[in-house]
């Protein structure tokens, strides 16, 4: 990779004001529900679409942290991380259809509806636990975590670098949307799962469920983003880094490349998979159009405008880049692919070092 | 002596439809007195097989058919059916039928549409007797097998008079029909085989053994079938990964705008069509001027990418992915925006539709064929481009060394600009192709992109023989596969193949050996 990254921990007054910037944003952002509980005709009241979209926000911003630790600090840009994300999601939306119980259209007590459609009889073993809570969450973060350990166990053994593995993580998450939008996956077709009704006893769609998944979010993001700091800043992250600039150099020194590698690309695919399980009960859907390649590079895109190789830049990015989205799609939607192709164009040419960099001073 | 025999011979023929029209019109004989009479009648004029039958026993099953108080017919349009002229109509009564008589009147016609001058019509009626044999159907049958000229109702008629012969007392015929039946080779065919051998367990080992040939050209044609599915599917894959194998292979410039390349190609074939829509003499070979207008018009798409964007990025792979991404974006939500996000119609032109049909029933669509065709063209012309033009000598020595290569005089820049152009102009190709078989939207490309790079990275990166091979296994492959897995779950099933398949060979089938596969 080139050199003109950022390193892991830049010091300066650009970083201070960032982290200040950081902790201010936070504040506000955890102030969002409150101000939800506002009388409407207040002056500080938010909206719930406010709310809801924030919360969306900071599962990406999750995923963002997730990508940036793999691409930013061990240089493996992986174009399937929206697969992680999905799979993830698909296992907290499995636990909400099981929680819909007797209360779906058919009014079975145990199938869900498009399985009485299409004439299960029924549950398929692999949704067997699903009803409780705790084995989802587990599984959010298990089926992810598995497959990035096979997967990359596969690549980085046979040395697959750069743009292939990019490849070959964009073939991964472009076979998982052909074979989920398959009926009989039992994972509910090109319709995916929706309709769902409540979680840990509380109905969606109520002003206290927005939120409990809210402050979720919030938490499961520090939660990343300090684990995040303590990897890079660990003598793991130092190994990872000097893979990233010079990957045969670090093996010809004894380091074992390619456990690193597979431990930080795992972790990060946990991390996919957490963020998925909190952004599926916010929007209410999923389907296996989160699979689609095109998701994955725009989540990368993220990253890359805010600045990779830094932990605030992905955060950075993920709302940045979202919000940008948000406000074109509503004011001009033809606009928003010429915008998020022309970032792509701009940030790779004019702005290797994403956002951050125009506050921080490039390492020498 | 010569011009006697001459004239006794056109005397003879022209004497021929004269003998007919008395025989058909003494068939008419009785017809409208009882319907006991009226169903002879009809079912002397189908045996008789002569085609003006035809509208006369419609006629009579409309209850459209008239006779006069002196016994003439007439037709429903006032014509006396036994002389063809117009005739007088006082008095003339409709001719009445009863259950009896519709039925003779549906065998009768059954049977006279075999020699009805309309194909279409010959051929359902040659169906419709197959599915109910009956043995005095078989002189009927043999007599329209001996003017019957068009190969599929030949076969129609065979099956059926086989299906009769099948049911008749007559041994002999019925081991004939059963060899016959034998070279044929279709589920018909074995149908009726299986079901003749419960009734017939005389000849139980002829039966069978005309089964098992049948049963082994059904398999060999699955075989072929399969194989030329694969082969078109193939072709389509290498004219896309062709362009690829070009500008990652060669360059080692990753460009993700290479399925939208594809895309400009297909809408390039279009705009072409409509612009030759208002000329009528040029209208059929809109397709063929597609061709070298796809290729300018995404060549220069590709020369200015280069020109003015990745230049910029040589040396950064990932960079050039995300970025090229992003054009592609661009490019398909210009389309988009300037054509519509519904599919627009390439028509194929007339020389390029309808089915071949190959011995042993082997069917193959015209337009997958001229596809198989066209992908052999592309490969051997991007062979030749690279092999024995100075532009192919100067693009193989500034990928081998830039610098030499400079100091040779070469304008390795405009070297860059060219090759890429070269591989973006492949893509146009293959959007031409693929305007014939798939829906031209914007979004045409991205069903392609990823299968290409898995033909590039599985073929080997840098090697045309390895893009070929490559691409060909994969279409073969998940053709062979769709009918066990379904077409998604092959598709899978390549997928992961291949990330398996890249653990044992990470360079792919066809490595490069020697100096240029270190770097």
């Amino acid at each position: 990779m080139s050199a003109t990254l950022a390193s892991p921990a830049p010091s300066g007054f650009g970083r201070m004001t960032l982290r200040l910037v950081l902790i201010g944003a936070v504040l506000i952002l955890a102030l969002l529900p409150v101000l939800n509980q506002m009388p409407t005709d207040s002056a500080l009241h938010v909206s719930d679409f406010v709310v809801t979209v924030c919360g969306k926000w900071i599962t990406y911003a999750v995923l963002a942290l997730a990508i940036d630790l793999a691409w930013g600090y061990a240089g493996i840009l992986s174009l399937g991380h929206g697969a992680f994300f999905a799979l993830g999601g698909y296992a907290m939306g499995m636990h909400l259809m099981r929680l819909i119980g007797p209360r779906g259209v058919y009014g079975h007590p145990v199938l869900p509806d498009f399985m009485v459609f299409l004439g299960y009889q029924e549950l398929p073993w692999y949704w067997l636990g699903f009803d409780h809570f705790p084995f989802a969450i587990l599984m959010a973060m298990a089926v992810p975590g598995l497959l990035a350990l096979v997967v990359g166990y596969l690549a980085f053994r046979s040395r697959i670098t750069g743009v292939y593995l990019s490849i070959i993580t964009q073939a991964m998450t472009y076979a998982l949307m052909l074979a989920f939008f398959r009926n009989d996956m039992g994972f509910g077709g090109n319709n995916g799962f929706t309709d769902f009704k409540e979680l840990l006893g509380m109905p969606l769609n109520t002003p206290n469920a927005r939120s409990v998944l809210f402050y979720a979010s919030l938490a499961l993001l520090l939660g990343a983003l300090w684990l995040c700091s303590a990897v890079t800043r660990s003598k793991l992250g130092r190994v990872l880094v000097a893979i990233r600039d010079a990957e045969s150099r670090v093996r010809f020194l004894g380091y074992d490349v390619t456990q690193h590698k597979l431990f930080v690309f795992v972790l990060s695919a946990v991390l996919a998979g957490l963020a998925g399980a909190l952004y599926v009960p916010q929007v209410g859907i999923i389907n296996p159009g989160e699979f689609s390649p095109a998701n994955s590079i725009e989540a990368v895109i993220w990253v890359a405008v805010g600045g990779r190789g830094t932990l605030l830049g992905a955060l950075l990015g993920a709302f940045s880049v979202n919000a940008l989205k948000t406000w074109l799609t509503t004011v001009a939607p033809d606009l928003w692919l010429f915008a998020l192709g022309g970032l792509f164009v701009a940030v790779t040419l004019f702005l290797p070092r994403g956002l951050i960099g125009l506050f921080t001073k490039a390492p020498k | 002596m010569k011009r006697h025999l001459l004239g006794l011979c056109l005397a003879l023929l022209l004497a021929l439809p004269a003998a007919a029209q008395d025989r058909f019109a003494s068939a008419l004989a009785g017809l409208g007195e009882g319907f006991g009479q009226t169903a002879e009648v009809a079912e002397r004029l189908g045996a008789l097989g002569d085609p003006r039958a035809i509208p006369l026993l419609r006629a009579l099953q409309d209850g459209t058919l008239r006779r006069t108080p002196a016994g003439a017919v007439l037709l429903p349009n006032g014509t006396d059916a036994a002389t063809g002229q117009p005739a007088d109509a006082t008095g003339a009564e409709p001719v009445r039928i009863n259950n009896r008589v519709r039925q003779v009147l549906r065998g009768a016609l059954g049977r006279l549409q075999l020699i009805s001058p309309d194909p279409a019509e010959r051929l359902a009626a040659a169906e419709a007797v197959f599915r109910s044999p009956a043995p005095e159907n078989v002189p009927l049958l043999q007599s329209a097998l001996t003017q019957e000229r068009e190969a599929r109702i030949r076969a129609q008629l065979e099956l059926a008079l086989a299906a009769s012969q099948l049911r008749a007392d007559d041994a002999a015929a019925k081991r004939d029909a059963v060899a016959r039946l034998g070279t044929a080779a279709t589920t018909e065919a074995r149908a009726l085989l299986i079901e003749a051998r419960a009734a017939n367990p005389e000849i139980a080992t002829a039966i069978d053994v005309s089964i098992a040939a049948i049963e082994q050209r059904l398999a060999l044609r699955r075989v072929v079938e399969t194989l030329f599915q694969g082969l078109s599917l193939g072709s389509v894959l290498l004219l896309a990964a062709l362009g690829l194998a070009v500008t990652f292979g060669v360059m080692g410039v990753i460009n993700m705008a290479h399925g939208e390349f594809v895309m400009l190609g297909a809408y390039a074939t279009f705009v072409v069509q409509e612009l030759c829509r208002g000329i009528p003499w040029l209208a059929p070979w809109s397709l063929p001027l597609a061709v070298p207008a796809a290729f300018l018009v995404t060549a220069l798409a590709g020369a200015v990418l280069e020109r003015g964007l990745i230049r910029h990025l040589y040396g950064r792979p990932l960079e050039t992915l995300l970025m090229t991404f992003g054009v592609g974006m661009i490019l398909q939500q210009a389309v988009r925006l300037a054509f519509g996000a519904q599919n627009r119609e390439v028509v194929s032109p007339s020389w390029m539709q309808g089915t071949l049909m190959f011995p042993g029933g082997i069917a193959m669509t015209q337009n997958r064929l001229w596809i198989i065709v066209f992908g052999i063209f592309v490969l051997l012309l991007v062979v030749a481009a690279i092999r024995f033009t100075r532009f192919g000598l100067e693009m193989r020595a500034v990928v081998q060394n830039r610098r030499i290569a400079a100091t040779m005089g070469i304008r390795t820049g405009r070297v860059d600009a060219m090759t890429f152009a070269f591989g973006s102009g492949l893509a146009g190709l293959a959007g031409v192709a693929l305007s014939q078989i798939d829906n031209v939207s914007p979004n045409l490309g991205t069903g392609y992109i990823i299968d290409s790079f898995m033909v590039v990275v599985f073929g080997g990166v840098g090697s045309l023989a390895g893009t070929l091979v490559g691409a060909l296994t994969l279409g073969v492959v998940n053709k062979v596969l769709e009918p066990y897995a379904g077409a998604v779950l092959a598709k899978v099933c390549v997928l992961v193949a291949i990330m398996l398949f890249i653990q044992r060979r990470p360079k792919g089938l066809f490595a490069l050996k020697g100096r240029a596969a270190e770097s």
